[in-house]
């Protein structure tokens, strides 16, 4: 069991590296990586977000959305409501509430944290790879425990890349490119030999 | 120009692309570019999801209490996405299936979020219908040309359609098998907009050095 979970974890970091492989949060991935700091104050963000919206999403699709998920309640013909169709709405809107209270949560209990990660917390609405993680648990259906798992694994795996780029690029200004690449061309290169790395774990299995 | 309708539909296409100037929007496109059918899906799905939301939030702007507008932009997108999610569920059920979550992603494309903050907030509802159908041909244009580069070298046909013969099927065109892979899309929206920038110069971003020139190392006397 253990090593199953495992497996889930190190796939979900490096195979199938969200940013890397899937290129989900892209917009924040290269907007937030030209310092370390707060690439890595970003990624704990998104990581602790992660955590919670995943196995939250999976209790709400399993609880109340799948085909016959509403027979606990012992309605009358509960057993074929299937409201499926409301995914979307319904984890965009655990993903935003959770950020809201996670917002105030932090300012009232750990100020430092959340001084620490203030301008990135409402950004993490947005971000693909929340959203993403939560849609690739409903498509593979995960169980509640993978869903911590693969969560976890997500969110690392994406603060483990921004910080990576991040680490890059503190270098990359330093050196002479072409004026037309300067900037955001040339991090886009730098992505793609990145993510040509990450390929080399495909096939790794434990 | 850019408060003339024509300047709002026209000027996202090339002078202010949303994906090779405002970094905007290429969260979860790349992924579906390995064939122009799907990018060229994608690309229709996302301009009518931002024109219609851009179009509905600017009816309502008046009357969004702005500690909430987040969360009231994020309703009205997903219930538009939705919606084109069971229209391509219905009628096109071989491209949904290939799309996969990336239809469902639209909601947190930047794009759409961009455009509704930005521009239909502040403007009025026709208008901001014609800047979202304008990011959105923005997008589908970068979308379109990573498509076609890579379902031509990739596997030599275009829109399905075989037009370099493969070796495999008895021709001459030995396939890259490196542009069906995920960072082929990153390479090339690089050239993309090295392109758009040397034709545009003025878009270039200064850099954060200089690099001295080479001075010639003189021999100890």
């Amino acid at each position: 069991m253990f090593e199953y979970y495992l497996s889930l974890f190190v796939k979900a970091v490096f195979v199938e590296n969200m940013a890397l492989a899937f290129f989900l949060g892209m917009c924040t991935f290269l907007a937030v990586s030209k310092k370390v700091e707060a690439a890595l104050g970003l990624g704990i963000a998104v990581v602790v977000v992660q955590v919670i919206t995943v196995p939250v999403n999976n209790l709400i699709f399993h609880y109340l959305l799948r085909e016959g998920a509403l027979t606990w309640t012992g309605m009358e013909g509960a057993e074929s409501i299937d409201l499926s169709f409301l995914g979307y709405l319904s984890y965009i809107g655990v993903i935003a509430a959770m950020v809201q209270i996670m917002e105030m949560f932090l300012d009232k209990y750990v100020p430092a944290l959340y001084n620490a990660l203030g301008v990135f917390l409402p950004l993490i609405t947005v971000n693909c790879a929340i959203l993403g993680a939560s849609l690739f648990m409903v498509e593979r259906d995960y169980t509640f425990g993978e869903s911590v798992v693969y969560g976890t694994g997500a969110g690392v795996g994406w603060a483990l890349a921004i910080v990576a780029l991040a680490g890059i690029r503190e270098k990359l200004k330093y050196s002479d490119v072409p004026a037309g690449l300067q900037g955001l061309g040339i991090t886009f290169v730098t992505v793609g030999l990145m993510s040509l790395g990450f390929m080399s774990f495909s096939g790794v299995q434990l | 120009m850019a408060d003339t309708p024509k300047g709002v539909l026209v000027t996202p296409i090339f002078a202010n692309n949303p994906i090779a100037l405002q970094i905007l929007g290429i969260c979860s496109a790349l992924a579906v570019t390995t064939n122009l059918n799907t990018a060229m899906v994608m690309g229709i799905a996302v301009s009518l999801v931002t024109a219609f939301s851009s179009m509905f939030i600017s009816m309502i702007r008046n009357h969004i209490p702005s500690s909430i507008r987040i969360i009231v932009q994020m309703t009205i997108i997903a219930s538009l996405v939705i919606v084109v999610d069971q229209l391509l569920k219905a009628y096109a059920y071989e491209t949904s299936k290939s799309l996969s979550v990336f239809v469902g992603l639209i909601i947190t494309n930047c794009i759409v979020m961009g455009r509704a903050e930005a521009y239909a907030m502040k403007n009025g509802p026709v208008m901001s219908f014609l800047d979202g159908i304008g990011n959105g041909a923005g997008y589908t244009v970068v979308l379109l040309f990573v498509g076609f580069v890579r379902e031509l070298f990739g596997s030599g046909s275009l829109f399905g359609i075989q037009l370099l013969e493969k070796i495999n099927d008895g021709g001459w065109y030995l396939p890259n098998g490196m542009m069906l892979l995920p960072p082929s899309a990153f390479f090339i929206i690089a050239g993309f907009i090295w392109l758009l920038r040397t034709m545009q110069p003025k878009q270039n971003e200064a850099a954060d050095f200089k690099i001295a020139p080479n001075t010639q190392a003189k021999e100890a006397v």
